[in-house]
């Protein structure tokens, strides 16, 4: 049988720990960035850190988008992780405003540089939070998922979904509710690192890999 | 309440992990791996690998170990120590780290802050720290593992990175480091309270008491340490259930 999860090289990202991660729940993926072997994936994962504007042009730049488009229409489990989950959405103001996929409305903002008690607090935020799931929303993807997991988030901008049906999950920084999961049918998108987010994160690929 | 993270610090020189006092006098403790590996499984946030040689010796020997780590380790690896090019980073974090810390070659030359934290974003982007108490409340940036003064006052060097890119600061405290006798809090708190940015304290954890102190006292955004964990002086559970009990927001357990 041929590879059927296929992640995305584009030249942005920690692919080899995606790969790895995905090789500890049993599945070889294939590391592609060939417009036939998005086509003919399963599933599809969208990993990616640094900037929105440069994944993007990086994307546009290897013609990925409009396979993208195309494989996200055809209803297959799609899973962006960080900066690939910020694309999903509409635009980002990340040295922008800056065009994504426009897979779900949104825009990717700045986190605020102040909690919600006035104080200034770090950016990036960097560190493990809480994973709250939002209105069941997040269906198979947080199975088995406890009420103290936690995911590692390392991030300056988040996702702001147009509509709060889209956030699956969230978490709290200093008082600032930031989208941890997003979902729209088959599309779904992490803000948090799965890969590097433990046992709990390992359960989050599973389950994706699991999605029927 | 403060959202901490944990790190376990590992020091390596060659294919070992190792422990000195004030980064020297060194003792051979065994395979990184295999330390690696318990940590993780006992729930560690974060390993931040040390080569404590490769300035002195201009090269990196932590991509292989890296490499193996990363097939059973799944939480963040930060790589510091000899790191010098985008070539050095791109070769990390094709190997599995997620993050690389920077010091040597920061100091020699500046510019590569800026173009590590273009290519790979700022989050990747850490300035290392060897400060040295030079006055009452004055530090001093140190290269080669302590050892060659730069000149720089920590602070400032801590400020002026960040204005170049850096996303977070190791700050290891070398009069501290290996002593057990607790971290340099005042150290601690100049930099954290005055930077944007996470600061992860280095360096003197010997009790759990020291922990809180550079919690409360330093503002510390992550705390490594070493010692305490490689001589099993202290476990990862107790060091989480004491940050718990103490009401700090972090991860509950490995789950």
């Amino acid at each position: 049988m041929p590879p059927d999860v296929v992640v995305l090289d584009y030249g942005m990202g920690n692919v080899g720990s995606v790969l790895r991660a995905l090789a500890a729940c049993g599945v070889a993926a294939e590391l592609s960035g060939e417009y036939e072997a998005i086509a003919s994936a399963g599933r599809l994962i969208l990993p990616g850190v640094g900037a929105f504007g440069d994944g993007m042009e990086e994307l546009g730049r290897r013609g990925l988008t409009g396979p993208i488009l195309a494989f996200a229409r055809s209803g297959r489990p799609f899973l962006g992780i960080c900066l690939g989950m910020q694309m999903m959405l509409s635009v980002s103001e990340e040295f922008g405003p800056v065009s994504g996929l426009g897979l779900i409305e949104g825009t990717v903002r700045a986190i605020p540089n102040r909690g919600s008690n006035g104080q200034p607090h770090k950016v990036p935020h960097v560190g493990w939070n809480r994973l709250v799931p939002c209105n069941g929303s997040a269906g198979a993807l947080l199975d088995g998922i406890g009420p103290d997991a936690a995911g590692y988030f390392v991030h300056s901008y988040s996702a702001v979904p147009d509509s709060p049906d889209h956030i699956a999950a969230d978490c709290d920084y200093d008082g600032c509710r930031i989208a941890a999961v997003i979902r729209s049918g088959a599309l779904y998108g992490c803000q948090f690192h799965p890969e590097k987010s433990g046992p709990t994160g390992l359960r989050i690929l599973h389950n994706f890999l699991s999605l029927g | 309440m403060p959202n901490i993270r944990l790190i376990a610090r590992l020091d390596v020189k060659g294919p070992n992990l190792i422990k000195g006092i004030r980064l020297e006098g060194v003792r051979v403790l065994g395979d990184p791996g295999e330390f690696a590996r318990a940590y993780y499984e006992q729930g560690i946030d974060e390993l931040l690998y040390v080569d404590a040689v490769a300035s002195l010796y201009r090269r990196n020997n932590l991509v292989e170990i890296v490499r193996l780590a990363s097939e059973h380790v799944f939480v963040p690896m930060t790589v510091a120590g000899g790191v010098r090019s985008i070539g050095d980073v791109e070769e990390l974090l094709r190997a599995g780290a997620d993050k690389v810390a920077i010091n040597t070659a920061a100091v020699r030359r500046p510019a590569l802050i800026r173009e590590v934290a273009r290519r790979f974003g700022a989050q990747c982007m850490v300035l290392s720290i060897e400060a040295k108490r030079v006055a009452v409340d004055r530090w001093e940036a140190h290269v080669d593992a302590g050892r060659e003064p730069t000149g720089l006052e920590v602070l400032e060097w801590a400020k002026r990175a960040i204005d170049l890119g850096a996303g977070e600061i190791l700050l290891t405290s070398v009069d501290r480091e290996g002593t057990r006798s607790g971290f340099d809090c005042d150290l601690v708190r100049c930099v954290a309270t005055a930077v944007p940015v996470p600061v992860i304290a280095s360096g003197g954890m010997g009790l759990l008491e020291h922990l809180r102190e550079v919690v409360e006292r330093g503002r510390a955004d992550a705390v490594a340490f070493a010692d305490v964990l490689h001589y099993r002086r202290l476990s990862l559970g107790q060091i989480r259930s004491f940050a718990l009990d103490a009401g700090y927001c972090m991860r509950r357990h490995a789950a």
